[in-house]
């Protein structure tokens, strides 16, 4: 199969980790409450699954059946640790910002899953698309949700974005409503679940109007 | 194609997947290993920059001409250990650093690391870390609210003793709207660093023949 617009698709959208799949909610919490915080975990993500996916589906002609998930679990700690030692090492303003984040990414399901259920099973090419798509996807949904906790919590976009991509991105930075005293719960955990609620459902009306119109088209081509 | 390197009745055998595991086990740990050896250097040298940039902000460049970050001395302070910083101009101790903590918000530790001259003045506080609410808490850091640097040039003695607390509670340190148990914490680290520095003044001035680290 090598359907890479259908993995894309799949990875952004349909089958988006956290809007469709719904794993990843407990960095997904712990992170977004800023769009900045989400963009670094989503990208830092990103890298572990395009690595984790590639691994698994190289050696996926040898792996056991019966322990293949220890060995996913022993491959993404390891691949996890190794990337948190060489940020550490050579990105060290980078780790600044994200080294919280870097061991929650063992913890993130979705890396597992995806070894599981598409790496183990794929040639080399479509595992590191799925690993990549998968990533943008997560990646897409932590920006999102965090944004809107950041706008309604307090009031800015962005924040400290220069920390993380560099001083090019400052621009980035923006202060939506001065002297905003800020709404506490958006920022605190339950904050997310709301957030992520309210998203939940937008993509469920977007999809069944999307549904509704084809239907309709499908009935007026029967029609003539 | 290369699954084809196996034979089939290794593949079956009850052994393979144990093999299978103690390799990649062996395998994995030995790529962190090299790794480990590779990085080590360069994370413990990234450390001790920040430890460095940390002092500076804490104690003036004025106040010293060696390096504070080697001329260390550790003080028993009850069941733990400090390990102080200490900043000396022609071989004279003219200003101390070191970490002092308090349980901020949700009793999680804040650490804070906070710079001392050889009067008992205060020189700079920073927060290293913490984990304090977003947005409400997070002013004690320099990039968020210039709330800390409101400690610089105080002592034990000014304000007086009665006055170290938060204004809610009778004291001269502002509060922030929504916070008030992290600036109380803070004050209450700062104040307990300043006592420390009062009760072995001496030792961390080098003006006694204390166990200097080496």
């Amino acid at each position: 199969m090598n359907d890479y617009r259908g993995i894309f698709a799949d990875g952004l959208w349909n089958n988006n980790v956290v809007f469709a799949q719904m794993l990843a909610l407990c960095p997904l919490m712990a992170v977004t409450s800023t769009a900045t915080n989400g963009l670094g975990m989503g990208l830092a993500t990103t890298a572990v699954l395009l690595a984790s996916n590639i691994v698994v589906s190289s050696l996926r002609h040898w792996i056991a059946q019966e322990v293949r998930i220890p060995v996913y679990v022993l491959l993404i700690a390891s691949l996890v640790t190794l990337a948190d030692m060489a940020i550490n090492a050579w990105l060290h303003e980078l780790y600044k910002v994200l080294g919280l984040f870097i061991p929650l990414i063992v913890v993130n399901c979705c890396v597992l899953g995806r070894a599981e259920s598409f790496a183990s099973k794929q040639p080399v090419p479509a595992a590191a698309a799925d690993g990549l798509a998968m990533g943008l996807g997560l990646t897409l949904a932590l920006v999102l949700i965090g944004a809107c906790r950041e706008i309604l919590g307090s009031a800015t976009l962005f924040s400290h974005a220069s920390l993380l991509l560099g001083p090019a991105f400052t621009f980035l930075e923006t202060t939506l409503i001065k002297d905003y005293h800020g709404f506490l719960l958006m920022l605190l955990p339950p904050g997310g679940f709301l957030v992520l609620g309210f998203l939940l459902a937008g993509k469920r009306v977007i999809e069944r109007v999307a549904e509704k119109r084809e239907v309709k088209e499908e009935f007026h081509c029967s029609v003539q | 194609m290369i699954s084809h390197w196996l034979k089939p009745e290794i593949r079956q055998s009850s052994g393979y997947p144990i093999l299978l595991l103690g390799g990649v086990a062996l395998l994995v740990s030995t790529a962190i290993g090299i790794a480990n050896l590779g990085t080590h250097a360069d994370i413990a040298q990234r450390q001790l920059e920040d430890l460095q940039a940390t002092l500076q902000q804490v104690i003036p460049a004025k106040y010293y001409d060696n390096d504070p970050v080697r001329d260390t001395v550790t003080v028993q302070e009850g069941d733990r250990s400090v390990r102080v910083y200490r900043a000396r101009r022609k071989g004279q101790v003219q200003a101390v650093s070191f970490r002092t903590t308090a349980p901020g918000y949700g009793s999680t530790e804040m650490v804070m690391i906070i710079g001392v001259d050889r009067d008992g003045k205060l020189l700079g506080v920073r927060v290293i870390s913490h984990a304090e609410t977003p947005g409400l808490g997070d002013k004690i850091e320099t990039s968020k609210s210039d709330w800390v640097l409101s400690f610089n040039g105080r002592s034990l003695g000014d304000p007086p003793p009665a006055g170290w607390a938060v204004k809610k509670d009778g004291g001269v340190f502002d509060q922030f709207t929504g916070a008030t148990i992290t600036p109380r914490a803070v004050v209450k680290a700062v104040k307990g660093g300043l006592e420390f520095f009062a009760n072995h003044r001496a030792v961390l001035l080098d003006e006694s023949s204390g166990g200097n680290d080496r």
